[in-house]
């Protein structure tokens, strides 16, 4: 009982190898936060799982097609040239979208957070149409444009509409008065103003907006194109449903992706552009 | 004016001001709602003249700061200056974040792109700021954002400069460095100047004369007569800071 008692006791921990241990975790955690590798990792295991389970059977190709099986018809598709039809088609519909509906977003923005009349006309009205989700339109917009361009740029123009309208107004709205007092004194009239206080001075809640109105943008898109269209890539996906062609489905979704990450990436290129001022934004 | 024609070009241009534009101010009210926040103020200052006032928090000398930019309506009376060349620097130092320090300073000046940038650097360089030119306001120091702010003032060659509070941020050593330094501008350029603060050593410091505000009224108005440029422990100025302080702390 008595050599139990001492090999049970519980000793006092030696603070070197305490401080021994913790630095060797630290080097460890280091190690992992340092590589420009370790966001890789995961995707990395997913991908080779995922292409085994393949080719063992584990994963039928009418669940899932191989990853090569993906690649393989992406490359099929891009030599017949259906998949750069089909992605420029619509991409044009994404953009025109986002162009028509976010500059009346921000012309709205501005107009109501500038001015208290246009403010107390507008902004219920727009406040109480944003209540209703813009999808739910779908089965209206096609009686009205059948399957036409016209459908697909209004729903997306009405998709990013309001986090672009909203959060101009809250930018333009958020600005310190003393700038603007400051550029009356200093005899800027209403245009330098706008130009030199109010617009940089909202610009980085219009660049928060602009990201919510990309999503969403991808997202309208999807929905309109799988619905009612004959061309895009959610078209292309939904032809290849008809046909259980899983491998076209994968590859409109990872293109669909690809298409939000590349819009994503350039906000956030124009945001280190435009608020390089800023120090959260790591100035220079 | 028979300036060499180079080294000292920017004073010639800095220092084309008319002269400091009087002030005449006759029965002043100005009021917020109901509550009154100046009454029947009659104030004149003298062209080229540098004029202090000094008052505790809420006795109205901001306000009529205010007033006589026209940022404050009065309900009464009447307040005469040349306001379209009047300039002020604000308590903060109210930068453009988003604009670098030059173009800050050039947000005061007039002319072609190249005139206004020429104008903004001598500016700067008057200020001691020649080589932030480039620099976004958020690196800078709070005493040098006011210079900054003073800088971007003097470029429009302001005929009345008003100073509201523009060193109560500052540490004490860059306060009277700063004070200097508007003071030198101030001799060389010669507008008039109006200078809110609630240090009475600073209304002292710079002022030719003290304005005592209380309770939205004018109650005394000193002068204070000592040598330009003033040195800072000056017997005169400490005899003339103490009967002020007496007056406010009695009131």
């Amino acid at each position: 009982m008595a050599t139990l008692a001492t090999d049970l006791k519980i000793r006092p921990a030696d603070p070197r190898a305490v401080a021994a241990r913790a630095e060797a975790v630290r080097i460890e955690g280091s190690r992992l936060a340092r590589s420009r590798w370790t966001p890789f990792v995961l995707p990395t295991l997913l991908l080779v799982a995922w292409q085994v389970a393949s080719l063992t059977g584990a994963l039928p190709a009418t669940i899932l097609p191989a990853p090569t099986a993906v690649i393989g018809v992406g490359w099929e598709l891009l030599r017949d040239g259906t998949l750069l039809t089909n992605l420029s088609v619509s991409a044009t519909r994404a953009i025109v979208g986002l162009l028509a509906g976010g500059s009346i977003a921000l012309a709205l923005g501005f107009a109501t957070a500038l001015s208290p009349g246009l403010r107390r006309l507008l902004d219920p009205t727009l406040q109480a149409v944003r209540t209703i989700p813009h999808l739910a339109l779908i089965p209206l917009v096609i009686l009205w444009f059948g399957i036409d361009e016209g459908a697909k740029v209004l729903l997306v123009g009405w998709g990013v509409f309001f986090p672009i309208y909203l959060n101009a107004y809250h930018g333009v709205t958020s600005i310190d008065r003393g700038l603007v007092e400051m550029g009356r004194v200093y005899g800027m009239g209403r245009w330098t103003l706008f130009r030199r206080v109010i617009l940089p001075g909202a610009l980085p809640s219009i660049l928060v907006g602009l990201r919510f109105a990309l999503g969403i943008m991808w997202l309208t898109l999807i929905v309109a194109e799988t619905i009612a269209a004959n061309s895009g890539i959610g078209y292309m996906a939904n032809q290849a449903r008809e046909f259980s062609q899983t491998d076209v489905i994968v590859l409109a979704i990872l293109v669909y992706a690809a298409l939000g990450k590349l819009a994503d990436t350039i906000t956030r290129l124009a945001e280190r552009r435009f608020l390089r001022w800023n120090p959260a934004y790591g100035a220079r | 004016m028979a300036h060499p024609p180079s080294g000292n070009v920017h004073t010639l241009s800095l220092s084309q001001a008319q002269g400091g534009a009087g002030v005449a101010i006759h029965d002043l009210g100005v009021a917020f709602g109901s509550n009154r926040v100046l009454h029947d103020l009659d104030l004149a200052i003298a062209s080229g003249q540098f004029v202090s006032i000094v008052g505790r928090s809420g006795c109205g000398k901001s306000t009529l700061l205010r007033a006589i930019t026209g940022l404050e309506n009065p309900v009464r009376g009447t307040i005469e200056t040349d306001r379209g060349r009047t300039r002020v620097v604000f308590q903060e130092p109210r930068l453009l974040p988003w604009s670098d320090v030059r173009a800050n300073v050039e947000v005061g000046a007039e002319g072609s792109v190249a005139e206004r940038r020429e104008q903004a650097d001598h500016a700067l360089a008057l200020v001691g700021l020649s080589d932030k030119a480039a620099e976004w306001p958020a690196r800078l120091s709070g005493g040098q954002k006011q210079r900054v702010a003073l800088a971007r003032a003097l470029v429009s060659r302001p005929r009345l400069l008003l100073l509201d509070e523009p060193l109560g941020a500052l540490d004490a050593l860059t306060r009277i460095e700063m004070q200097r330094l508007i003071e030198r501008v101030w001799l060389r350029q010669g507008f008039t100047a109006l200078l809110v603060t609630h240090d009475v050593a600073e209304a002292v410091a710079l002022g030719d004369r003290v304005v005592v505000m209380e309770g939205g009224r004018i109650t005394r108005d000193v002068a204070v007569v000592a040598e330009r440029p003033r040195r800072h422990g000056d017997a005169a100025l400490a005899t003339v800071e103490g009967e002020i302080l007496a007056r406010l702390l009695e009131g």
